[in-house]
């Protein structure tokens, strides 16, 4: 029986994502601030999956406490099998531009936090030699875009912090997952995006999610289009790129 | 601050369309917090299977529940389940019939929440023998306009509890509910169909064994005329029990197989016509025989389930769905036979109308069966639909009878006030719950409930 902790459960990816875990009778710790929530989510997937789920308070951006919490997290279920890294901030993109407060914020929860929680995670599984790291990116951190490149920004930091993770732990057998979602609709971005074609459901991204780790997959772009996309964006020539309005 | 979205939204008989700014909470706190930001009125809106305009709120609020659905607790001894409003009766058959346990009332579709049940109140094939959905409700959990939550029962803020049973979502909203699921050994129906030359011989099975059936429907051909008018197929049945299956049944509860056809756009208005709809009922009367068998859950309880978006086949225009009952005591045949006059000479089609009998009325205050007999109707959005539907509103109204809101777009306030006589108590315990009116609908203004 495996043991997956997740970090942001909250998040909308996440909630639909340990959906698709507990069908698998996969055992879960829930973490994030919002413990309430979570305990509802904890009641729910007992309930429907008769799995075995607990609940603790992670502050992300507590980075002295990430070793206790997660020392304090293998201990108490006897080892685990999995991290998934699912929750994320994205700010205003004009108020970052003039609040230093706003970039910050992002900068350390999407980027800081990460290496810090993940550093922590990846010495863990390497000694154990198995296991699986997977973190939420963006394809917003492939190119950097006037709209939002101080998010995107933290998000191509961890994509390429992940990159690295990636080959260090390779030959220790430990899977390292970066998941980059294109536009959806989660709570994070309701209200904020305009209904189009291209926005999708999180549990489709889940689904995704979910096969990516049983194949042990490096990158994942969800919706797969997101790859087809990202790929011609990244092909426009700098000197072009620079003069649209994206 | 948590963002609206500005949409238009329609209720499953894709009539009326009405824009306003659609909320997606997740938590009690999320609603707590839209309603303290904002001085708009907000509604609760399920899975969107009302008909008509109960759940839309027109340049208003519209909370979308449908991820306030967790499970809470539940007691496999008892049968009782906690859980928030948002969860469907889908997601509840799926989780718990292969354990045993069915939902004790169920909807022609079962993509319904359990929310949208009690604000409905609504009622399946075994009214007769069982009552409605809220017999089943232990008690409830009302977000109040004052931001408060509010536990009601029959015991417990009992006025509160009777006028949000069938309240369609005015007293507030419902978060949470305790409910009764029903222990069953199979996941099958013994089924019997019976075929009814005309709506007398209907109405003499029905008094003659309906109390000897838990389940009870018939089908009518509400396009066929003179002595065959009203002619049927009643379906009627009981859970199967381990011994009525095949010794060889690994499996005795295994959920039946999901369909996957699904209607991918609008039909063109002209798809359902007199015609290709008399020609339907033809074969579909003629594709039954007089016979006992077994049938799964799925196809006995929500036939139409298995095609999604059904709705579509009336094309963009929409249709909608007409429910009356008629009170046993006032010639309720005399009452359904006039009702199906009208739509035969009108050539009005309706495919799968529906007509059952109902036992006896509980005391929600706009709770809608009473003792007597239902008969429900799909009619496509043509011109003149709406002077014809006030002509069958009159007809109910003078049998006593009263239309269901969860399917009504278009009752006005003077014949609401016939049917449904409690409407002063309610409006008494809706104003002292919330007097600024922070709960409305596109329905509740129309029929003046606010």
């Amino acid at each position: 029986m495996q043991t997956v902790l997740v970090l942001g459960a909250t998040s909308s990816i996440a909630q639909e994502t340990v959906k698709r875990l507990a069908a698998k009778k996969m055992n879960l710790i829930l973490a994030g601030r919002r413990t309430d929530q979570m305990e509802t989510m904890k009641s729910d997937l007992e309930i429907r999956h008769q799995i075995k789920v607990s609940v603790r308070a992670f502050d992300a951006l507590d980075f002295d406490g990430h070793d206790a919490f997660f020392n304090d997290v293998v201990d108490a279920h006897g080892g685990i099998d999995g991290v998934l890294l699912m929750y994320g901030a994205m700010g205003d993109q004009l108020e970052a531009e003039t609040s230093f407060v706003e970039t910050r914020q992002m900068i350390d929860v999407n980027y800081t936090s990460a290496v810090s929680i993940l550093n922590i995670a990846a010495n863990y599984f390497e000694a154990k030699k198995s296991g699986f790291i997977g973190a939420v990116s963006s394809v917003a951190g492939d190119r950097g875009r006037q709209s939002n490149y101080i998010y995107g920004s933290t998000k191509a930091g961890l994509s390429a912090y992940l990159q690295g993770l990636r080959n260090r732990l390779h030959k220790s057998g430990v899977q390292v997952l970066t998941i980059k979602p294109g536009i959806v609709n989660t709570k994070m971005t309701y209200g904020t995006v305009d209904d189009s074609p291209l926005l999708a459901e999180p549990d489709k991204v889940a689904r995704d999610i979910d096969r990516a780790i049983t194949r042990r997959r490096s990158v994942l772009y969800t919706p797969w289009f997101w790859l087809v996309i990202m790929l011609v964006v990244k092909l426009i020539p700098e000197w072009l790129f620079k003069r649209t309005d994206l | 601050m948590i963002k609206p979205v500005k949409k238009q939204m329609a209720g499953w008989g894709n009539f009326p369309k009405h824009t306003g700014f659609v909320y997606q909470p997740e938590t009690v706190q999320d609603i707590q917090a839209i309603l303290d930001d904002n001085d708009s009125s907000q509604i609760a809106y399920g899975l969107g299977r009302s008909y008509g305009d109960n759940a839309l709120n027109e340049n208003n609020g519209m909370l979308v529940l449908d991820h306030l659905n967790h499970m809470l607790a539940f007691d496999a001894d008892t049968g009782l389940l906690t859980c928030e409003a948002g969860v469907s009766l889908s997601e509840i058959i799926d989780v718990f019939l292969p354990r045993g346990f069915f939902p004790p009332v169920t909807p022609g579709t079962k993509l319904v929440t359990v929310g949208g049940a009690i604000a409905n109140d609504v009622h399946g094939k075994n009214h007769h023998t069982d009552g409605t959905f809220s017999e089943f409700v232990s008690s409830f959990d009302l977000l109040l306009a004052s931001g408060q939550v509010m536990t009601c029962s029959r015991d417990e803020n009992a006025d509160v509890f009777w006028a949000t049973v069938g309240g369609i979502g005015l007293t507030g909203i419902i978060v949470r509910a305790t409910i009764q699921l029903m222990r069953v050994e199979t996941s099958q129906i013994k089924a019997t169909y019976e075929k009814a030359d005309n709506l007398d011989e209907a109405f003499n099975r029905f008094q003659e064994n309906d109390a000897n059936y838990k389940y009870s429907v018939a089908w009518i051909d509400c396009l066929s005329t003179g002595d065959a008018l009203g002619r049927s197929v009643l379906m009627r049945g009981d859970h199967a029990e381990r011994s009525d299956l095949d010794k060889g049944v690994r499996d005795p509860l295994a959920l039946p197989k999901k369909p996957g056809l699904k209607v991918p756009m609008n039909a063109p208005s002209f798809a359902l016509n007199y015609w290709s709809i008399s020609a339907f009922n033809q074969l579909y009367y003629k594709s039954y025989k007089n016979e006992s068998k077994l049938v799964d859950l799925t196809s006995f309880f929500h036939p139409l389930d298995a095609i999604g978006d059904w709705n579509k086949l009336y094309g963009k225009n929409g249709f909608v769905q007409y429910q009356a009952v008629f009170p046993k005591d006032n010639a309720p045949k005399e009452g359904i036979r006039q009702l199906l006059q009208k739509l035969s000479s009108e050539k009005r089609s309706s495919f799968l109308a529906v007509l059952k009998s109902s036992g006896k009325a509980n005391d929600g205050l706009l709770s809608f069966p009473m003792e007597g007999y239902t008969l429900a109707l799909d009619i496509p959005i043509k011109r003149g639909l709406f002077s014809f539907l006030k002509e069958l509103d009159d007809i109910v109204v003078s049998f006593g009878g009263r239309v269901y809101l969860a399917k009504d777009s278009t009752l006005d306030i003077e014949t609401f006030h016939k049917m449904y006589p409690n409407w002063e108590e309610f409006m008494a315990v809706k104003q002292r719950l919330d007097p600024e009116g922070r709960f409305s609908s596109s329905m509740s203004r129309r029929l003046g409930l606010g």
